[in-house]
């Protein structure tokens, strides 16, 4: 085992694992957003399925990265509206409500993938920045700074979206509806308004996760392309107790553990590969056995607000 | 009346659905008529469209009465596909391994393995949702993961057909079962097997269980208010896994019967995606184990429908998960207006009683 992993094999894993935990960043972030304002939102991964085909098809056809990004992130708006519509309009579970989302992004992802484009193309997508300087120290320079744009925005939206929660209004706001909604309505915050936008705001990264995926991951679009990364995504929240800080541990430790078993395939090593590839799942059920029994969620979380109950 | 409403709540969604469709169908250039007058063929079109119908519908059905005994007792069971796996492949092993017995014997044997794979699949998502306050959603999705990969690693290893091995075809897939194994066929030439009844007589006897017995109403009473049933004495924690349990169970079973009744071995994709769509049947059939039947029919003929009219007008059986997707959202959506006339009704029946007190 020594000898196979030379430094340069290491600098390759953790290369990996900074771009494979790119789409988990950005989708478990947004899926706390929504859950902090009461609303589990468990189709990220039918989202992130419909926002990795539009931003592919948008790509594909104009060749412009930058508008299949923002297609990506307009399917995850849209998508957001339609669980908000049901889930906060029309206070359905919301379980099931994003299983339903997930079998409709699954479903019309495939749909459209196989009328508009038929077989796997592919892209050349996001290519790497080097950051100048940065980029030449040793070792972190080239795991850390020579990555593509998507990649550093979703390492830069950690510190933002724990700025936007601890330190502004609307991060306040958004805690006192997935806590106490009563309250906050009575004191003039519209529940549904503020759990429209966290619903949005978290399905446009979710989106923002899929197209990451198709234009600066894999560089393709086929069926099931996350192979239920957006489940895991949902399960990073909790494993980080809705803090982003801890979102990115979970994140990172999920792409280390993928990007290592990416590794030991393409050298040969013999484990079967199989049992490689449930790592990551084993590991989810293990570790949320053990985080979500101690960390406390957010009070209103999965229940729907309807005014005068309390 | 406005329980009739309730009842057609979902007809209305799938209408609803099939509209939705239609209009996507234009968009794809396709005439929805045309289409639509494909998936009706394609379903109740033959005796054979018909008999296929039933097939598809049998593991919807059992599926669909295990979501029918978690959603019970409210607990959400996403872990349908992954515990169809572990039945299926218990089935196979079951079957592969004990040649030398009657076939009743390892029907029987099968049956019972399969069940208790599922169980265990289900079970142990039930247990950490009881015991560790885990997300069984979560917990299902990432159980179905790992069944996923046990089953390639199985059909590709271990269980491999020795004679794709000899063809160097490598076929991810098993050796078929000797048909003493095989269930038997209802109509000849046909694909109809006796699993359709089993599924049946399954569903009166899950009827009987929730309705009719101390444990089915404990799972219920649990789902319907855990505080209250924790202040009358029952182990809501223990009722929570066992209704995963069961649901497990049921779900192992719908995989023996596509292994033993269908496919008569185990093959990728054995699932046909029926865990997810055995949801949507359990929703559709108003989560009561005889409406499942009716419910477990009509989306068996829409996944057939959608292969008739993949090849009869080129439009992606895909658009049949999309509309299935798009009916969950539009039942849970409706059940607002259905919660809203079930209050009417009871304040309407309070008031009928107050102005009947003297």
């Amino acid at each position: 085992m020594s000898e196979i992993i030379t430094s340069a094999v290491l600098i390759g894993i953790l290369t990996s694992a900074i771009r494979l935990a790119t789409p988990y960043l950005y989708a478990a972030i947004g899926e706390a957003i929504s859950e902090i304002s009461g609303v589990v939102n468990l189709g990220v991964d039918g989202i992130m399925l419909l926002s990795a085909y539009g931003a592919f098809f948008v790509a594909l056809n104009t060749g412009n990265l930058w508008l299949g990004l923002l297609t990506g992130a307009l399917v995850g708006v849209a998508m957001g509206l339609l669980m908000a519509f049901i889930s906060v309009t029309l206070k359905a579970e919301q379980g099931i409500s994003g299983i339903g989302l997930y079998m409709f992004g699954l479903g019309l992802s495939s749909l459209l993938f196989k009328t508009t484009i038929g077989t796997v193309k592919t892209v050349v997508g996001f290519q790497p920045v080097r950051i100048p300087l940065l980029s030449d120290l040793p070792f972190l320079g080239e795991v850390l700074f020579d990555q593509s744009l998507p990649v550093y925005s979703a390492f830069l939206l950690v510190p933002l979206a724990w700025f936007i929660l601890e330190k502004t209004t609307w991060g306040l706001r958004l805690k006192a509806v997935g806590q106490t909604p009563a309250a906050a309505d009575s004191l003039g915050v519209s529940v549904d308004r503020v759990r429209y936008l966290a619903v949005c705001v978290g399905s446009m990264l979710a989106g923002l996760a899929g197209a990451s995926l198709s234009l600066a991951l894999v560089n393709l679009f086929q069926e099931n392309l996350t192979a239920g990364q957006g489940f895991i995504a949902v399960a990073l929240v909790y494993f980080g107790g809705w803090r982003p800080l801890g979102i990115l541990l979970g994140a990172l430790l999920f792409s280390t553990v993928n990007a290592f078993q990416l590794w030991m395939q393409v050298l040969g090593v013999a484990i079967p590969s199989d049992v490689a590839v449930m790592l990551p799942y084993l590991l989810t059920i293990v570790v949320l056995a053990f985080t979500v029994s101690r960390v406390r969620g957010p009070a209103a979380l999965n229940k729907p607000f309807e005014r005068g109950e309390h | 009346m406005s329980r009739l409403v309730d009842a057609l709540l979902p007809v209305f969604a799938t209408l609803a659905a099939l509209l939705i469709g239609a209009v996507m169908l234009l968009f794809l250039q396709v005439n929805p008529i045309q289409a639509y007058a494909a998936l009706w063929n394609g379903a109740f079109g033959s005796v054979n469209a018909f008999a296929e119908t039933l097939v598809k519908a049998t593991p919807l059905l059992l599926v669909a009465l295990g979501i029918c005994i978690s959603f019970r007792g409210d607990v959400i069971n996403i872990g349908g596909e992954g515990q169809m796996i572990v039945g299926a492949i218990l089935a196979t092993w079951v079957g592969l391994t004990f040649t030398e017995s009657p076939g009743w014997l390892v029907i029987t044997l099968a049956m019972l393995g399969g069940f208790l794979g599922g169980a265990i699949w289900g079970g142990i998502p039930g247990l950490l949702k009881a015991y560790f306050n885990v997300n069984e959603i979560l917990s299902t999705v990432m159980m179905n993961a790992i069944a996923l990969q046990l089953m390639n690693l199985l059909v590709r290893g271990p269980l491999i057909d020795p004679a794709g091995v000899a063809a160097k075809t490598y076929l991810p897939q098993s050796e078929r079962l000797p048909q003493q194994v095989w269930l038997g066929r209802l109509v000849p030439q046909t694909l109809l097997h006796s699993g359709v009844i089993i599924a049946v007589l399954l569903a009166v006897m899950v009827y009987v269980f929730l309705w009719r017995t101390t444990i089915g109403y404990r799972i219920r009473a649990v789902g319907l208010n855990p505080d209250a049933s924790r202040y009358a004495g029952i182990p809501v924690p223990f009722y929570q896994a066992l209704s995963l349990t069961l649901a497990g169970g049921f779900a192992g079973l719908a995989g023996v019967i596509e292994v033993i009744g269908v496919q008569h071995r185990l093959l990728e994709g054995i699932t046909s995606g029926y865990g997810f769509s055995g949801i949507v049947a359990a929703l559709f059939g108003g989560l009561h184990p005889l409406g499942l039947i009716p419910a477990s029919w009509l989306f068996g003929s829409l996944l057939v429908g959608a292969d008739m009219m993949q090849r009869a007008v080129q439009v992606p059986s895909a658009l049949i998960d999309t509309l299935l997707g798009l009916v969950v959202l539009l039942v849970v959506g409706s059940q607002m207006w259905s919660r809203r006339l079930a209050t009417r009704r009871v304040i309407a029946l309070a008031r009928k009683n107050a102005e009947a007190q003297p």
